[in-house]
């Protein structure tokens, strides 16, 4: 069976003030899908209400994965499922290496029946597992011994997102701007990484600005998200397009929801 | 060297005794009796009591004593420290009371119970080589110039009344000397264990003569976590020129304990101290804890772990005091706080108006878990002179929902999530230890104490 994440009609709060205004959008295992759109629409949103953000309240649709319900879900219990998100900020843990964070939940994502305190992956197994992955991700070993992101650079933050999302092989992936930031080169290495790690073995859900990630990462569908709506879905070239020559088409063929993101986006900056 | 006194009872029955023998002139008189000791000894003693009883108990408009409330604390419940004679099976279980022996090879240890010395030991190698170690009753009588001429120099009977009142009830304490070019390279372990509703006046006194090295494991420990008694302590650390100690203290006293100490290290000329300390136990604790750096080059690190729950009340007021130029002082506390808790941590940078080139550090951070729990953090600097660079920092959070969420994110529950946070939370702490079975004693200490969250 193929698995599906499928959104329907979802609403989203941030308070009292709707972001998400009805989305559709269903991600078939396998499948490359960009969301594009320009700031302030809610791309980001979308991502951290799949995941299921505290703050961002749902206050209508649905989210399930195959037969299950997402919304019931407490965000570990997403991640278990095979959800995962890479962080556009990721938060730093001061304290805790990256080896045990990522041997920690790649033992409750790999065995999602595991209760609190019982047995992790063995360390030799595990160390050599993220050794190879490190590895062929251009990463030096020195980094699994670093605290969670703390004082890592923008790139060594995206690498390491994208070396989680090497170890913990979720069913789908949702990548908020994993190449934004990076140097060329470091945008190339990303999207090489992601191709390789997640073309056709995940649903992939990338949101982007660059060209360069869809370019080894040619989606299937392209969204365009405005005000909150995905107003328009198409193939590679829309993607292109829009990289070309930007939303003003997409602003003027969608004044509602245009109007709507100009809202959103005021509130955002008196906030 | 292996000496053993009379193993005390832990556990004293006054249970027929209608008044008990505590901190009046009729306590002082009877404690005096019971001292078999030198006469020097004995007038400094007096002297200490005829200014404890002059002295007021500490007024709460003091500014050490303004968040520090002792107006429940009766000393008149708690006994003199005289030593019973009556035997108990105290130490038969040292390895589980001590948090500090894991895997540990010791150049010498000592115990005390109820601030009596019931077993004391040190290597013959560290005896041959001039290593003075052991009880300070019996060493003042052994070694009394060396006693007299250290004793209370990084301490004074004045400061307030506990520490009068240390100076005359002190008992059960502890002394190593480790003479002019000396490397103990295995550390020495104190024990001073506190029994059911005991007192505990200990006193250390640790001299380092130039170039000598050593590391000091010592642990306080109560007989439960419960466990009442009461500790009015004192601790000097004296190094000479070019000397190293690494001085590590872990207290555990039971939760309905009193803590009252004043610490002291004076350090000399490139001589250098890692002090390490863990307040996990107590129900109250007021700690003076100072570091005067003497000599040009001295340089000391401080690090202090605190985790407090229930109604535990621990305050410590710190000096790193600059008294000679080009030293450095780096200082660092991480406190954590639950249920109805409270930490104070009011620290104090003080440099001279010769200490030029000083560099001194401090910093406090608190991570409070929940929301009836409270921490107080005053960092303070009072600098004299011109050509310093002192910084310091103070912060105080929650654990940050955001980290949780991200957390979560890669399928940790949020008790897992928080237990994560917390450990990290201290784990910067450890990694400035250089000892790895007490990294691995404090790490059990603080994994013991963190709780479920939800």
């Amino acid at each position: 069976m193929t698995h599906v994440l499928k959104i329907e009609d979802l609403h989203v709060n941030v308070g009292d003030k709707p972001i998400l205004r009805g989305v559709d959008l269903t991600i078939n295992h396998g499948e490359t899908h960009a969301l594009m759109g320009p700031n302030g629409s809610g791309k980001s949103t979308l991502g951290l209400a799949i995941m299921g953000h505290p703050g961002y309240e749902v206050t209508g649709g649905k989210i399930s994965l195959d037969d299950k319900d997402v919304l019931e879900m407490d965000p570990d219990e997403r991640a278990r499922e095979g959800i995962f998100m890479a962080f556009q900020r990721p938060m730093a843990i001061p304290g805790v290496k990256m080896a045990d964070f990522l041997r920690h939940a790649t033992t409750n994502v790999r065995r999602p029946d595991r209760k609190e305190g019982e047995e992790l992956i063995p360390m030799r197994e595990f160390r050599k597992e993220l050794k190879e992955k490190m590895s062929h991700l251009r990463m030096d070993v020195e980094f699994a011994r670093r605290y969670v992101n703390d004082g890592f650079s923008g790139g060594e933050m995206k690498r390491a997102e994208i070396l989680q999302l090497a170890m913990l092989q979720p069913k789908f992936a949702l990548l908020d701007e994993t190449d934004s930031g990076l140097d060329a080169d470091a945008v190339r290495l990303a999207s090489e990484s992601i191709a390789e790690i997640g073309q056709g073995k995940m649903g992939l859900l990338i949101i982007t600005h660059h060209d360069k990630l869809l370019e080894h990462n040619p989606p299937e569908f392209t969204h365009v998200m405005l005000g909150g709506r995905l107003v328009e879905t198409g193939g590679r070239e829309l993607a292109d397009e829009l990289h070309e020559h930007g939303y003003d088409r997409i602003r003027k063929a969608y004044p509602d929801a245009e109007a709507a993101n100009q809202e959103m986006l005021a509130e955002e900056a008196t906030a | 060297m292996t000496i053993r006194h009379g193993v005390l009872d832990a556990k004293r029955n006054n249970m027929t005794q209608t008044t008990l023998t505590t901190f009046d002139q009729t306590g002082f008189d009877a404690f005096i009796e019971s001292r078999d000791e030198p006469d020097w000894l004995l007038s400094m003693r007096r002297e200490a009591w005829q200014h404890a009883s002059e002295m007021q108990w500490p007024e709460r408009r003091h500014e050490e004593w303004i968040r520090t409330d002792i107006r429940a604390f009766q000393i008149g419940k708690y006994e003199v420290p005289i030593a019973s004679g009556q035997t108990g099976s105290s130490i038969a279980d040292r390895e589980q009371v001590h948090q500090l022996l894991q895997d540990v090879e010791l150049a010498g240890s000592l115990e005390t119970v109820d601030s009596d010395v019931v077993s004391e030991h040190l290597d013959d190698s560290a005896a041959n080589r001039g290593v003075v170690f052991g009880s300070l009753a019996r060493i003042s009588k052994t070694h009394p110039d060396l006693i007299r001429k250290y004793l209370f120099t990084a301490f004074d009977p004045d400061e307030d009344k506990f520490a009068a009142l240390h100076a005359a009830f002190w008992s059960g304490g502890q002394v190593l000397f480790v003479p002019r070019g000396v490397v103990l390279e295995r550390p020495i372990h104190i024990g001073s264990i506190l029994s059911e509703g005991g007192t505990d006046t200990t006193h250390t006194l640790v001299v380092l003569e130039e170039g000598a090295e050593a590391t000091v494991l010592h642990e306080y420990n109560g007989a439960s976590t419960a466990a009442s008694g009461l500790h009015v302590g004192a601790v000097e650390l004296i190094q000479q020129p070019g000397s190293h100690l690494r001085y590590v203290n872990l207290q555990e006293w039971g939760h309905k304990t009193y803590n009252f100490a004043h610490q002291k290290a004076s350090v000399d000329r490139d001589a250098t101290l890692q002090w390490t300390l863990a307040a996990m136990g107590s129900m109250l604790s007021k700690v003076n804890q100072t570091v005067d750096l003497t000599g040009i080059g001295a340089n000391s690190q401080v690090n202090g772990v605190m985790f407090t729950e229930a109604r535990q009340h621990i305050a410590y007021h710190t000096l790193q005091h600059h008294q000679a130029p080009g030293c450095r002082s780096d200082f660092l506390y991480k406190a954590a706080q639950q249920d109805k808790s409270r930490t104070v941590w009011r620290g104090m940078i003080k440099v001279d108006k010769d200490a030029q080139k000083t560099d001194g550090y401090q910093r406090n951070d608190n991570l409070v878990l929940s929301n009836t729990s409270r921490a107080d953090s005053i960092p303070g600097l009072e600098i004299e002179a011109d050509d310093v660079r002192c910084t310091h920092g103070s912060t105080t959070a929650k654990v940050d929902e955001e980290q949780i969420f991200y957390a979560r994110c890669r399928g940790f529950t949020r008790k897992e999530a928080t237990r994560m946070i917390v450990s990290g939370f201290f784990q910067q702490i450890f990694d400035r230890i250089s000892i790895e079975s007490v990294r691995e004693a404090l790490a059990a200490a603080i994994a013991r104490q963190v709780r479920e969250y939800e």
